[in-house]
């Protein structure tokens, strides 16, 4: 497997000028003879087959939801990270860059990370043209907040919907192309494999949701926009259909999978309340900004909340972080949430979570204006707890949310998988082993938008296009494999519902692959999921048939590449014997208690390549060099 | 508590479909309706049977995928709340609870509670967006917009486009859910150059699509989970009445 990573010449602010104007373009006639295929419809997704098609390429898209406003990126709350420096507060392109990589605690690439921050502008520009309704001063300009512990005022949102407004945005780019005729749009249709045509991406089977048809759809390219797989824990707060196929398909095809362990736990979630728990929710970090989080001094305080006064409360991340406070980055605040409900301070019936407290912020700006900051979100948090937020604390406990790992891609967002592209959560490239708030929505939209309609003209530039024929004995091939392992799943014929398994590998994830890992945890796991792996193949059982809308039997699919996928997430955190970011290993970790690197031998990107089920996959390593940013241990103090 | 659930399975969508009885006995009230599902799903699983087949992705009221009648109600009893973020705390030990899907000629069944509303996207197709290019925007902050109208263009985007004003309504409409996206555009500078042109053609399609017209009912509002107001069927009439009356462009250089 070879790891190039493209980055191209000059100085870094010049790289993606430069790059644009070295790469070979498709003439505006010509481009309509090139197809690519665009599998999800997520932000990255549906912006990137909008401009594709607007540009002139013939675009498949494919999504395995009924329509693709439903993707997952609708869900996210909070915002938008871009430095346009509206507030005069001393933001630009080089300090975002920089909070980026430092953020995610200096195991990114620099030359993708600067890109990202240089379109980021661009982003806002381009959503607000679309009619997206960011929040507006009264002056009538945007108004932003400082978000996630960023020390500037860079998050552009609308509401606790932001996800929502951009999603809708790029939904209606695209339906505007289908409208046009350069887009077309299949929806419920699941990706079941990628095909490849002498070693280079040329198509996907797919299988119709609604009929259990399986398809075969040819391309000049393929691009996956299919974003997480948070839900290998079960319990995340991503949409229940979120899940590892596409990439995992691709892993298996030879497009190495880089970092699958940087997983982010994000530290504002309702914690579960019983065994029949199917997902958890967010409640949009923002409330941070206005909310205080604490826990009882006294371990195993049984009173209400509102009885226990001042002195014997204990707001943590004030105590440990006096600058940061309760902004303290993702990774600090969820690993002492579990360090307070560990040591016995857990609120809540099932005492499983700490307070997020709005007494004092009402009291200093007023119920109103809390409600137009937060309402909604304290709505949804009624509706699912029956606690009205405004008079007693939300309780909240960290909860899996975004997976910053994904395909390895160079700087022109290629896999290893020649013309297969992964592009937003999919890929690995730009939050390293953290994300900060508010810069998933950027990354998703940057890929989308501005650099894959970019790069794939250089890829398909000097090819012929439409050559490709789903008669090759490849496209058979794929297709008969994806039969073959529908037909194992259904056969099996055993006595536990799929969901049963789904559950018990989320938590040896959780347990062993969480908030912290362990290195005799990570090999124990590695054992239990070879095993649970067998007992799945054995004795799930999957009613219903093959050829017939049939939920369970996508889950089965999804669950059985999650039993493949889990082990290499172990394996990667085991290899990874330093911690970062959310990567925590308890052996190393400084005096201050936080994550310990080991840059002398970790700045790498860990890609790992498919060697087999169950078998120890082989991993390569892309060096990763910092000439801009000074490397240093993370401080919030 | 224990229930009594009636739910309308159907096989296919050409099949003719009915209630089935299912006694759901270890209901939670901290659940969400869906998760009470799952747990009937578990058992009808356990005991050979297929599970009720039901549309849901987020769980937070926000994708738009699920929708169902409950009692009658599209997505149950709570005011503005979809039926994944309905919990159990709404019902009472010893409920009957019965749970269709949605019921209209534009939206047909595909198995028991999942019906096809792919008429919504043809209905954005015909109109629902800006026709901006990628890349060629201004500035951000070059066109100023009053927050009142920012935010009255929120309220209408905050469509999730699940249905539940077509199924509420006695006409199976969806002037509620095109009304959203045409007040949404209409309310920002972004929206004008196409204003009149896009109500034009988005009703148009609407009603190609079999949805039935607007009668001012009101029922969609109160069924609408994120709280879109029926002022935007009135304000989508006044545009509509503009666009068929007002001078416009020849079509062939629209």
């Amino acid at each position: 497997m070879e790891l190039n990573a493209n980055i191209p010449e000059g100085p870094i602010q010049d790289k993606w000028d430069n790059h644009l104007f070295s790469m070979k373009l498709v003439n505006p006639a010509n481009k309509r003879k090139y197809s690519v295929i665009v599998v999800g419809t997520g932000l990255a997704g549906a912006a990137a087959a909008a401009t594709m098609g607007e540009l002139g390429y013939r675009v498949q898209v494919f999504t395995y939801h009924d329509s693709p406003r439903r993707a997952h990126s609708i869900a996210a709350q909070g915002g938008i990270n871009a430095s346009k420096n509206y507030q005069s507060d001393g933001d630009s392109d080089f300090r975002l860059f920089y909070d980026t990589v430092k953020g995610g605690d200096f195991r990114s690439r620099e030359a993708n990370v600067y890109r990202l921050a240089q379109l980021s502008g661009n982003i806002i520009d381009q959503a607000v043209a679309q009619g997206v309704p960011f929040a507006r001063e009264y002056g009538g300009l945007l108004a932003n907040r400082s978000f996630g512990g960023a020390q500037v005022s860079r998050t552009f949102y609308a509401r606790g919907q932001t996800g929502q407004q951009l999603l809708l945005g790029a939904y209606q780019a695209l339906e505007r192309q289908v409208h046009a005729g350069t887009c077309v749009m299949h929806t419920e249709q699941e990706m079941m494999d990628v095909v490849l045509v002498d070693g280079v991406a040329r198509g996907i089977i797919t299988r119709n949701i609604r009929t259990g048809k399986l398809e075969r759809h040819v391309a000049d390219a393929v691009v996956l926009a299919t974003g997480g797989y948070s839900n290998v824990f079960f319990l995340s707060t991503n949409a229940k259909k979120c899940n590892v196929t596409a990439t995992w398909r691709a892993h298996r095809k030879g497009a190495g999978f880089a970092n699958p362990c940087f997983t982010q736990i994000h530290p504002t979630c309702i914690p579960p309340s019983g065994e029949y728990q199917s997902k958890l929710t967010l409640m949009s970090e923002s409330l941070r900004n206005d909310g205080r989080i604490w826990v009882p001094r006294e371990a195993g305080d049984e009173r209400e909340p509102q009885r226990i006064p001042e002195e014997e409360r204990d707001y943590y991340l004030e105590r440990f972080y006096p600058s940061f406070g309760n902004l303290a980055p993702r990774d600090i605040s969820s690993r002492r949430a579990k360090e307070m409900v560990d040591g016995g301070h857990g609120v809540g019936e099932l005492k499983n979570g700490v307070y997020l407290d709005f007494k004092d912020a009402i009291e200093r700006l007023g119920e109103r204006v809390i409600s137009e900051r937060y309402g909604n979100l304290f709505a949804m948090y009624e509706k699912i707890t029956g606690e009205n937020p405004y008079k007693t604390p939300m309780r909240i406990y960290p909860a899996p949310h975004y997976t910053m790992g994904g395909l390895w891609v160079d700087y022109n967002l290629q896999t290893t998988v020649e013309g297969l592209f992964a592009i937003g959560e999919a890929n690995f490239s730009d939050h390293g082993a953290n994300r900060l708030g508010a810069s998933a929505l950027m990354q998703g939209l940057a890929d989308g938008y501005f650099i894959i309609p970019m790069t794939i003209g250089n890829f398909l530039a000097g090819r012929s296009g439409g050559s490709g024929d789903t008669a090759h004995p490849a496209f058979a091939e794929a297709e008969d494999g994806v039969r073959e392992r529908i037909g194992n799943l259904m056969g099996v014929g055993g006595s536990r519902s799929v969901d049963s398994f789904a559950i018990q590998l989320g938590r040896i994830m959780w347990n062993e692959c969480g908030m912290e890992r362990t290195a005799d945890g990570l090999k124990d796991a590695v054992r239990r999921i070879g095993e649970l792996r067998e007992a799945f193949w054995a004795d799930v059982r999957v009613p219903g048939k093959a050829d017939d809308l049939n939920q369970e039997l996508e889950k089965a699919g999804r669950t059985a590449d999650f039993l493949e996928f889990a082990e290499v997430m172990c394996y990667d955190a085991l290899a990874r014997d330093e911690s970062c970011g959310a990567h925590y290993r308890p052996e190393h970790v400084t005096e201050e208690g936080e994550a310990k690197r080991d840059d002398e031998n970790f700045a790498h990107v860990a890609v790992w390549e498919f060697t087999g089920v169950g078998r120890e996959p082989k991993l390569h390593k892309e060096p990763l060099a910092f000439e801009y940013v000074k490397l240093s241990q993370r401080s919030y103090k | 508590m224990k229930l009594k659930l009636h739910i309308w399975r159907q096989s296919a969508p050409d099949v003719r479909g009915g209630f089935e009885t299912i006694a759901a006995d270890n209901v939670s009230a901290h659940m969400s309706f869906l998760e009470m599902l799952d747990v009937v799903n578990e058992g009808l699983i356990a005991e050979g049977k297929e599970p009720v087949a039901f549309d849901h992705d987020c769980r937070e009221g926000i994708c738009g995928t699920c929708g169902m009648m409950i009692n009658g109600n599209p997505h149950g009893p709570w005011e503005g709340t979809s039926a994944c973020q309905l919990h159990m705390r709404a019902f009472q030990d010893g409920d009957e609870i019965w749970i269709e899907p949605w019921r209209a000629r534009a939206f047909p069944v595909l198995k028991d509670l999942v019906v096809d509303r792919s008429a919504f996207d043809r209905i954005i197709q015909a109109g629902g967006y800006v026709s901006i290019r990628t890349g060629s925007a201004p500035d951000a902050n070059a066109v100023p917009i009053g927050k009142e109208w920012a935010d009255e263009a929120f309220d209408a985007a905050a469509c999730i486009g699940c249905g539940a004003c077509v199924a509420a309504c006695p006409n199976a409409s969806a002037m509620l859910f095109t009304a959203a996206k045409v007040t949404q555009l209409a309310r920002l500078p972004q929206g004008q150059p196409e204003r009149y042109e896009r109500v034009l053609s988005m009703v148009d399609t609407h009603d190609s699509e079999g949805f039935g017209n607007c009668t001012n009912h009101g029922a969609c509002q109160n069924a609408c989970p994120k709280g879109i107001s029926v002022d935007y069927i009135a304000q989508l009439n006044r545009d509509l009445f503009k666009a068929t009356l007002m001078d416009r462009p020849d079509e062939a250089a629209v």
